[in-house]
C-alpha cells in the first residue's frame, strides 16, 4: 500500500526544494487538469512506496485563485494520508496562518520550519518543542537547500500518516467556537464524516457560496445557519469573513515568538534595494541589467551558439552525413528529402535557438532566485496597469523582444490567471529576432531604405506595443477575463546568492520542455510544410527529351544524355539509349528536379492569397506562401520570398508586391502580428494547457493582424489613390469597432463596483 | 484615513478593510487584519505600488487596493516635518 503526503505552504518558503531533495529524478511533472498549473509528483528516494505531491504555493486556501482552488480540492477529494507543511521561518507569523486552515480538515501534519539559518543569524533561537506543543504537531527544524532534517520531516510524516488525527484544535475565541458547533450540529448526517465537518462549519460560516451550493442544504437549514452567522456578526460588529481572519492570526500571534519579526535596523537587501529601487536609478539600472543579459545571450555568446548550430552542426555535418549515409542505403529520394531537409532541417532551424534560450534561461533564473525579478515587477508596474496588466506581464515580454518561446514559457510566474492569460495571448505581438528580417526586408527593399525604411523599423516595434497595449485594454473588458480580479499584492523577497542547484534545474526543465516539443509538434509541422512544397496534385504527361536532328539524344558536354524531366530513358544492349518512356504524373506524385506541375503548397498559397487580396499582397501567391512558411520559423518569411523571386530579394519588391510601398506595409503587419511560429504556438499550447484557449490565442492575433492590415492597407489607398471599394468601408467599420471597443467603459469590472460601494460608504460616512 | 494616504515612513495601525469579495480576503489573508500595525517602507520609483512591513515581512500592495483599508497614524515618518514624532 502506497502512502500519500500532500507538500503544502507558501510561495518561496522552499517548498520545491524540498520536494526536489526528497525525491530526486523520481518526478511526474504535469498539469492540474484545466489549469495552467503545474502539478508534481513523485516518490521518496529511498521509500518508494510513498508518493509525495508537491501542491502549489498558496498563501491561503480561500480559495480565489486556481492555485488554491486545486490545493483545496486535492486535500478535500484525494485525502491524502499525511501533510508536510513547509513554513517560512523568517516569516512565521504568515506562514503559520496558512497551517492554521490546514488544521481544519483533519488530516495528520507535520510542520517543517525552513530558513532557520537566517532566523538564528538575526540572534534568535525558536523554541520548537513549545511551539510543537501549542500547533499540536512535530514540528521539525530543516534546511532545504542543504538537505538538512529532511529525512526526518519525511520519516514523521509517515508515521503520523497512519495516525488519525484526534486532536482538536480549537484556535478561536470561544464564542466562535461555539457558532461553528452550532453549524456542525446543523449539517451533520451521516455521509459527512467527522473529520470533515469542522472544514465544512468553517467554510458555512464564511458563507462560502461553492460549499453551499455543492452541499445542497434545505432552506430550513440555510435559515438556521444563516441565523447563528448573523447573530455572532452583530456582537463582533464585523462580518464573517473578518472575524475568522482576524481570530486565526491572533492565535498566531499568541503562539510566535515576537522576535522572530525581527529585523529594525537596515539589512543587506535594504540598503541594496535603497539603489535598486531608488527614485532616479531604479529604471536605468534596470535597462542596464536587461541589456547586459541580452548581449550575452542574444547578442554574443548565444549568437556564436545557435550560428554553429544552425550553420556547423545541423548545416555542415548532420544533413550531409545523413544524407550521405541514407544514399549509400539507396534510400528513394523522396524518403531523403524528407528525411534530411524536412524532418532534420525543420526540426534542426529551431533546435538552433536552444543554447540561446539556455543562456537566457539560466540568466533570468540567476535574476529570479537572487530575487530581482520581484523588484522589476514592483518597479514596472505602474506603467502596466494603465492597460490591465500587472508589473508582473513586463518581464515575459521583455524576453519575448529576444525569442517569444522562452516569453511566454516566463508568464508562469504571474500568480493572477487573468493576467498569466492575457499576457500569453499577447506576448508573441512583440517583435522577436526572428521578425527582424521581415522587418529590414520590407525597409530595406520595398521602402528602398532611407527615412522611409528607418521610420518603418521603428514603427515596428510601436506597432507590436501598441498591439500589447490595445490588446490588455479590450481583453480586459471580456467576460471571460473579468473573473475574480485578484490584486497585487507580492512579496519582496530578500536578496540572496543564487542556489546553483535551483538555477540549473529551472534552466534545465525549461530547456528541455522546448525539446521535447520541438520533437513532437514541430517535427510533425515540418514534415507537412515540406511535404507540401514537394508533392504536388496536379497531372503532367508531356515529355520532355530533346532529340537531334540525326535521331540521336541530346547530350549535355561530358557525354551524358540529358534525360528530360518526365521521360524516363530505355537503354539498348550496349548501353546506348534507344528511346524514351512519356511518364505521366497522375493524382498525388513528388516534384522532381524542373517539374512544372504545381506544389500543393502554391496551391494553399493561391487560395490564402484569395483572403489576403483586400490586405493589397493578396495579388501574388508567393507572399501568401511566405506567410505560411512563417508559421515553421519567421525567418522563413523573408527566406522564402528570396527563393521564390527570380532575381532574389532584389526584385521581388517588383514582383510580389508590385514595388507598392502599401502592401509592402501591410504584409509586414500581418506577419509581425499574425499567429507565430509552430515553436511559439507550442509553448502557447503548453501555458495554457487548455485547447480552447490555444485556438482563441492564435485566432485572436492572426484576427488582429488581419484587421490592421485591412485598415492600414485600405485607409491607406483611400488617401494616396483615392481608390474607394467595399473593402473601404469594411476597413472603416472594423476600425470603429475596434475604437469602440478601446474606449468602451468595462462592464465587468469588479474593481470598479468595490469603487463604488466605496465611495458610497464613505459618503454614508460622512 | 486609508492606507493610500500614509506616507513612507508612516507608522499606521489598521481599523478596518473595506470593500468585498476576493481583493478584501486577499488583502486579509496576507495578514492585513484589524488591529495589525504596518510600516510604511518606501514607494515604487513611478509612485505606485508601496512596499509595507506587515507582520515582520514586506509586501507590495497597489494603492487602489490600500484605498480598502482605513488606518489611524501611530507614529509619522522621518521625513514629514523633519523628525519622528508620536501622534497617540
Amino acid at each position: 500500500m502506497s502512502i500519500k503526503i500532500a507538500l503544502v505552504g507558501n510561495p518561496n518558503s522552499g517548498k520545491t526544494t524540498l520536494f526536489n531533495a526528497l525525491t530526486g529524478s523520481n518526478q511526474y511533472v504535469g498539469n492540474w487538469p484545466g489549469v495552467t498549473v503545474e502539478k508534481k509528483e513523485g516518490r521518496i528516494k529511498w521509500n518508494k512506496e510513498v508518493i509525495l505531491t508537491d501542491l502549489p504555493g498558496i498563501y491561503s486556501l480561500s480559495p480565489y485563485t486556481p492555485e488554491e482552488i486545486v490545493a483545496r480540492n486535492y486535500l478535500v477529494e484525494e485525502h491524502p494520508s499525511a501533510i508536510i507543511n513547509i513554513v517560512d521561518g523568517t516569516n512565521l507569523e504568515r506562514n503559520l496562518y496558512l497551517t492554521t486552515q490546514l488544521f481544519d480538515f483533519g488530516i495528520p501534519m507535520v510542520i517543517a520550519i525552513n530558513f532557520m539559518d537566517i532566523v538564528e543569524k538575526r540572534g534568535i533561537k525558536l523554541d520548537l518543542s513549545k511551539l510543537s506543543k501549542s500547533l499540536g504537531c512535530p514540528v521539525i527544524e530543516i534546511s532545504a537547500l542543504k538537505s538538512k532534517g529532511i529525512k526526518e520531516v519525511a520519516l514523521e510524516a509517515i508515521s503520523v500518516s497512519s495516525l488519525r488525527d484526534e486532536r482538536k484544535k480549537r484556535i478561536f475565541s470561544s464564542a466562535v467556537e461555539g457558532a461553528l458547533e452550532k453549524i456542525g450540529e446543523v449539517v451533520a448526517s451521516s455521509y459527512i464524516e467527522e473529520n470533515e465537518l469542522r472544514w465544512l462549519s468553517v467554510k458555512l460560516f464564511e458563507r462560502d457560496d461553492e460549499i453551499m451550493a455543492h452541499i445542497n442544504l434545505s432552506d430550513d437549514k440555510k435559515a438556521k445557519i444563516e441565523e447563528i452567522i448573523s447573530s455572532l456578526e452583530k456582537s463582533y460588529d464585523d462580518d464573517s469573513v473578518e472575524i475568522i481572519t482576524s481570530e486565526r492570526y491572533d492565535y498566531v500571534t499568541k503562539i510566535v515568538d515576537k522576535r522572530t519579526r525581527g529585523k529594525e535596523k537596515m539589512s543587506v537587501s535594504d540598503k541594496i534595494d535603497k539603489i535598486v529601487t531608488n527614485r532616479f536609478l531604479a529604471i536605468p539600472l534596470f535597462a542596464l541589467i536587461m541589456f547586459a543579459v541580452y548581449y550575452i545571450a542574444i547578442g554574443s555568446l548565444g549568437a556564436f551558439l545557435t550560428d554553429f548550430m544552425n550553420d556547423t552542426l545541423f548545416g555542415e555535418w548532420i544533413i550531409p552525413s545523413v544524407t550521405a549515409l541514407l544514399e549509400k542505403l539507396e534510400v528513394a529520394p523522396w524518403l531523403v528529402g524528407l528525411i534530411a531537409d524536412g524532418a532534420i532541417g525543420g526540426v534542426g532551424a529551431v533546435l538552433g535557438f536552444v543554447p540561446q534560450m539556455l543562456i537566457l534561461f539560466l540568466l533570468l533564473s540567476i535574476l529570479e532566485d537572487c530575487g530581482y525579478m520581484s523588484r522589476i515587477a514592483f518597479i514596472m508596474d505602474r506603467v502596466f496597469r494603465r492597460f490591465g496588466l500587472s508589473g508582473k506581464s513586463f518581464i515575459p515580454m521583455l524576453i519575448a523582444s529576444g525569442c517569444g518561446v522562452p516569453g511566454i514559457m516566463a508568464s508562469r510566474t504571474i500568480e493572477q490567471q487573468n493576467d498569466r492569460k492575457i499576457t500569453i495571448m499577447t506576448t508573441g505581438f512583440i517583435p522577436c529576432s526572428a521578425k527582424m528580417p521581415i522587418v529590414s526586408f520590407v525597409a530595406g527593399y520595398i521602402l528602398g531604405g532611407g527615412w522611409r525604411g528607418a521610420l518603418v523599423s521603428t514603427g515596428a516595434y510601436f506597432i507590436g506595443i501598441a498591439a500589447v497595449v490595445c490588446s490588455g485594454i479590450i481583453l480586459k473588458k471580456f467576460k471571460a477575463f473579468a473573473g475574480h480580479p485578484s490584486p497585487f499584492v507580492m512579496e519582496l523577497p530578500e536578496y540572496h546568492l543564487p542556489a546553483a542547484k535551483n538555477v540549473f534545474k529551472s534552466t534545465f526543465d525549461r530547456g528541455w520542455g522546448f525539446i521535447k516539443r520541438a520533437g513532437t509538434v514541430i517535427l510533425i509541422a515540418s514534415v507537412l510544410i515540406w511535404i507540401g512544397q514537394n508533392v504536388s496534385l496536379e497531372s503532367t504527361s508531356e515529355a520532355e527529351l530533346s532529340v537531334n536532328e540525326d535521331g540521336s539524344f541530346v547530350t549535355d558536354g561530358e557525354g551524358n544524355y540529358v534525360s528530360g524531366v518526365h521521360a524516363h530513358l530505355i537503354y539498348g544492349e550496349d548501353g546506348s539509349v534507344v528511346g524514351y518512356e512519356k511518364t505521366e504524373h497522375k493524382g498525388l506524385h513528388f516534384i522532381e528536379n524542373g517539374c512544372t506541375s504545381k506544389s500543393v503548397l502554391q496551391v494553399v498559397g493561391e487560395c490564402v492569397a484569395l483572403a489576403f487580396k483586400p490586405l493589397g499582397f493578396g495579388d501574388s501567391w508567393e507572399a501568401s506562401v511566405a506567410t505560411i512558411l512563417g508559421l515553421v520559423a519567421k525567418e522563413e518569411v523573408v527566406g522564402a520570398i528570396g527563393t521564390m523571386s527570380d532575381g532574389g530579394l532584389e526584385t521581388s519588391s517588383e514582383e510580389f508586391f508590385d514595388g507598392s510601398f502599401l502592401k509592402g506595409i501591410s504584409f509586414m503587419i500581418f506577419n509581425l502580428l499574425c499567429a507565430p511560429c509552430f515553436a511559439a504556438i507550442g509553448a502557447i499550447k503548453n501555458e495554457m494547457n487548455n485547447r480552447k484557449w490555444t485556438w482563441a490565442t492564435l485566432g485572436y492575433m492572426t484576427g488582429l493582424a488581419y484587421a490592421a492590415s485591412l485598415v492600414t492597407y485600405q485607409i491607406g489607398i483611400l488617401f494616396r489613390w483615392g481608390s474607394f471599394s467595399f473593402w473601404t468601408v469594411v476597413a472603416f467599420v472594423v476600425l470603429a469597432v475596434f475604437l469602440y471597443l478601446l474606449f468602451k467603459p468595462a462592464k465587468f469590472s469588479i474593481i470598479d463596483t468595490c469603487k463604488r460601494i466605496f465611495r458610497k460608504k464613505e459618503k454614508a460616512n460622512k | 484615513m486609508t492606507l493610500k494616504n500614509a506616507r513612507v515612513g508612516d507608522t499606521v495601525k489598521v481599523l478596518r478593510v473595506e470593500g468585498e469579495g476576493p481583493i478584501r480576503r486577499r488583502i486579509m489573508d496576507l495578514g492585513i487584519t484589524k488591529g495589525v500595525e504596518i510600516y510604511v517602507r518606501k514607494v515604487a520609483p513611478l509612485g505606485d505600488p508601496f512596499e509595507l512591513t506587515v507582520r515582520g515581512y514586506e509586501l507590495s500592495v497597489r494603492k487602489d487596493d490600500a484605498k480598502m483599508v482605513l488606518v489611524e497614524k501611530v507614529s509619522l515618518g522621518a521625513n514629514e516635518k523633519g523628525e519622528k514624532k508620536n501622534v497617540d
